[in-house]
């Protein structure tokens, strides 16, 4: 066991916080009580490697996908070892072809999928969910949902506006087990200037992956006014090497607004059709725009308000 | 301000090896294998670890206080935990959420980061929390010694730059006054960034050499006894030496014939002393050097120092004149004692009234060593003092003078780090606080350079709307600190975004809680 990892429960002592590095997670397990341990030791004993097996194949994990389809891919002597890393090459390869991508864009996802998938294999839950930095991996059984809250982004926060605008109920029925979100406020870097894209997918890998894309692809190319620095500028190892990302965004009009959320939805509602994902909101400036049929975003749909998942 | 820099701990705690890059400024972290590169003024892909000025710093996460029994940190480790689990879910006890990492909104235009209600006695309570940052702050430093440190006014030296200066003599106690804005921003750049080094390690406890011009050396620390020129201060004068007089007259009454208390301040003589004089004791014949202020009361008996009662007297008979022979007797005995029981010495007269050295005798080791017993331990103790200005306050209420009313008028509950400040009278909101009631840490710095404070304002959520403050931001204690009540958690409680999540420190018993009614708060500070 590495000893850098710290596993430790939250001050309410049901929610476990497990913290190695960059990652950190929120784990919570529900069902019956010699079962949530079980699920909660499993997830404990595969996290201590995850960081491990990731830096031990970053180089891999940092090279675009670009430009490399799906089939090429599997004989050219692309085979991530890891299981996260393999994830993360699933989840980013459908990209490749169109995009530049790199396996990192669904690290967090991948984790939070890995990690949600011991607990379940391990022991039987009644539902449970891995919160990897606000990139979501759930388990629901029959009769079991999850509330989702959305908060406006902290830096956006404004006193005329409430945080929570919105929740979102998903359930067994719904095919949904992963969340995420991306923008250039982020943690991440975005080569778009979306406030924040939220992305409802199969899994927490695709959704995150997907979510970077979308995020992407809401921009104005050529904005005079908004301000990008090549990614190595600002983290020498990061996997946009020279790729602009966005650091400022000033007030746009509306009319830039729409154009550039209508993008975005363009690239989304592509991906909704290519059934990579379930759902999407996308928000600018304090602009939405949810594409996406199920049931689970109609409570985004009625607010007007621009938001993400809980950042608190 | 760099992201993410606000919170940059002591060096100290980020001992990490730290190798440059050639090609430019950014930094190797190795605290974890990812080995980020990091520049200047950003932080590593775990947003823990950041390059402040090419040096590795370590962000703290958010701190949040229990009301628990125990004092000190405390995290629970889920693998102890585990080992006695009965699979019951334990219940929460009060939370209030310090400031401790919370950030800044600076220029603090923007509604403070954490605005947060919880129900206390069925009245809702906001507790607004934010990091101040202080450029017009500093410390008041109280040393407990006798000793000489230094002229009034001189200059007090932290690496070789002046951090403050001497201030006033206070009963038993030297007293600094170190940083504020002059040191701060007024000076070089080196005076402001030795005088906020100094600030912020004596606010989180640490350990700091101070030079007085033309006196003293001095290792301060809060809630240590000072260590003067090297020497470790074991005791806090009883008294001064007239007050030391008044104090044990009785004891020495029969026992021995003159006893001299030698303080720098107030030297005492129990023949004249008007506690002497009320049990009868005869005159002796006895003269002391400097100036009489009443009777049995001498000032200026030497000059200051580091050794009897304050004074530069080693040999304590130096401050004696010679003994009236027409009063004085051969055999009169005479006890000479510092006003820490300290040095003491006995004597008695030869036939031509010249005082012998002579073993103390048994039953005046007694009464020394009550005055020993009497003295309490000698301690550095470290009060912050900084200002709320106009920025700061404008993160908790759009109307920032009515913040400053209401804490006038008592309404609103100044706190620093959950520790309880004095608020003084008049304009602003300028406040201390002991540092040694903060959790471990609580201070941060930013390169302008100034502290980071940590500040509470705690209201009535009925005052907080009255004052104009941003309800529409106050969020339920429980996003961010999830509790489990029902069985179904309320939508505001599911997925917080715990990325750099609490970390769980328990409160300090003899702070008052800073939620509780104001009939609930004890304003005593215990002593042990």
């Amino acid at each position: 066991m590495n000893t850098r990892a710290q596993i430790r429960w939250l001050p309410d002592g049901h929610r476990l916080h497990l913290h190695d590095g960059p990652i950190d997670l929120i784990v919570e397990a529900f069902g019956a009580a010699v079962e949530v341990e079980t699920a909660y030791r499993a997830a404990c004993e595969r996290f201590t490697t995850v960081l491990d097996e990731l830096c031990s194949e970053l180089a891999f994990l940092r090279t675009a996908l670009s430009g490399v389809s799906q089939s090429e891919s599997r004989e050219d002597g692309f085979h991530p070892r890891g299981a996260v890393a393999q994830r993360m090459t699933a989840a980013t390869l459908p990209y490749a072809a169109q995009h530049f991508i790199t396996p990192m864009a669904a690290v967090a996802g991948a984790v939070a999928d890995e990690i949600l998938t011991t607990m379940t294999t391990a022991a039987q839950l009644a539902r449970a969910y891995v919160n990897d930095g606000g990139d979501i991996a759930l388990h629901l059984t029959a009769g079991e949902k999850f509330v989702v809250g959305m908060v406006e982004h902290v830096p956006m926060q404004r006193p005329d506006r409430p945080s929570l605008f919105g929740t979102s109920t998903l359930e067994f029925a719904q095919p949904v087990r992963g969340i995420a979100t991306s923008g250039w406020r982020g943690r991440s870097f975005s080569r778009g200037i979306a406030d924040a894209v939220t992305v409802l997918a199969d899994r927490a890998a695709t959704a995150d992956a997907a979510a970077t894309i979308i995020a992407n692809a809401v921009d104005l190319p050529g904005h005079p006014r908004i301000l990008r620095v090549p990614a190595r500028d600002l983290a020498p190892d990061s996997d946009l090497g020279k790729i602009p990302v966005t650091q400022a965004v000033a007030e746009l009009t509306a009319v830039e607004i729409n154009e550039a959320l209508t993008s975005g939805v363009t690239t989304a509602e592509s991906l909704l059709q290519q059934k990579l994902i379930h759902a999407a909101a996308l928000c600018l400036q304090g602009e939405t725009r949810v594409v996406g049929s199920v049931r689970e975003v109609a409570q985004i749909a009625t607010s007007s308000r621009g938001g993400s998942l809980v950042h608190a | 301000m760099p992201k993410g820099l606000t919170r940059a701990a002591p060096k100290k705690d980020a001992p990490k090896a730290v190798t440059k890059s050639a090609a430019d400024d950014a930094i190797r972290c190795d605290a974890c294998p990812v080995l980020c590169y990091i520049k200047p003024g950003r932080t590593g892909s775990c947003d823990r670890y950041g390059n402040h000025e090419g040096k590795l710093v370590r962000l703290d996460p958010h701190v949040v206080l229990d009301r628990a029994v125990e004092r000190g940190e405390s995290v629970v480790p889920f693998l102890e935990r585990s080992r006695d689990w009965d699979g019951t879910l334990v219940s929460h006890g009060e939370t209030f959420v310090t400031a401790i990492g919370a950030g800044t909104t600076y220029p603090d235009y923007k509604p403070a980061p954490f605005i947060i209600s919880s129900q206390v006695e069925g009245v809702d309570m906001v507790t607004v929390v934010t990091e101040g940052i202080f450029s017009y702050c500093g410390v008041k430093v109280k040393i407990d010694t006798d000793r000489h440190l230094g002229a009034e006014c001189s200059a007090v030296r932290a690496q070789g730059e002046v951090v403050g200066h001497v201030t006033t003599s206070e009963y038993g106690s030297q007293m600094l006054s170190l940083g504020g804005v002059r040191h701060l921003t007024g000076g070089s750049r080196h005076e402001g960034t030795a005088t906020c080094e100094t600030l912020l390690d004596l606010c989180n406890g640490n350990a700091v050499d101070l030079k007085i011009d033309g006196g003293a050396s001095v290792v301060v620390q809060a809630g240590k006894p000072p260590v003067v020129d090297g020497v470790q201060e074991e005791r806090m004068r009883v008294g001064c030496g007239s007050a030391t007089i008044g104090m044990f007259a009785k004891q020495w009454f029969g026992k021995v014939d003159e006893v001299v208390v030698v303080d720098d301040h107030i030297t005492g003589v129990l023949s004249e002393h008007q506690a002497g004089k009320l049990l009868g004791v005869r005159e002796t014949g006895i003269k002391l050097k400097g100036r009489r202020s009443t009777p049995g009361r001498y000032f200026q008996v030497a000059e200051p120092g580091t050794s009897w009662g304050g004074t530069d007297v080693d040999d304590p008979l130096t401050i004696l004149g010679k003994f009236n022979s027409k009063k004085a007797w051969p055999g009169l005995r005479l006890l000479m004692v510092s006003t820490t029981g300290e040095q003491h010495a006995y004597f008695e007269l030869d036939d031509d009234l010249r005082p012998h050295e002579k073993e103390l005798p048994p039953h005046l080791r007694e009464s020394v060593a009550r005055i020993k017993g009497n003295c309490e331990p000698a301690l550095c103790t470290v009060l912050f003092m900084g200002g709320a200005g106009g920025s700061l306050r404008a993160g908790v209420t759009e109307n920032p003078v009515k913040l400053t009313h209401s804490v006038r008028d008592a309404l609103t509950r100044v706190t620093c780090g959950g520790s309880p400040v004095y608020v003084w009278p008049g304009g602003g909101i300028t406040f201390m606080a002991d540092v040694t009631r903060m959790p471990r840490n609580a201070f941060g710095y930013v390169p302008t350079p100034a502290l980071v404070a940590p500040i509470e304002f705690t209201l009535k959520l009925a005052d907080y709307a009255a004052l104009g403050g941003y309800i529409e931001n106050v969020r339920p204690l429980s996003s961010i600190l999830r509790s489990r009540a029902g069985s179904e958690p309320p939508a505001r409680d599911q997925f917080v975004h715990d990325a750099k999540g609490p970390r769980h420190i328990t409160a300090r018993p003899d702070n008052p809680w800073p939620l509780a009614a104001e009939k609930d708060v004890p304003n005593t500070r215990k002593k042990k």
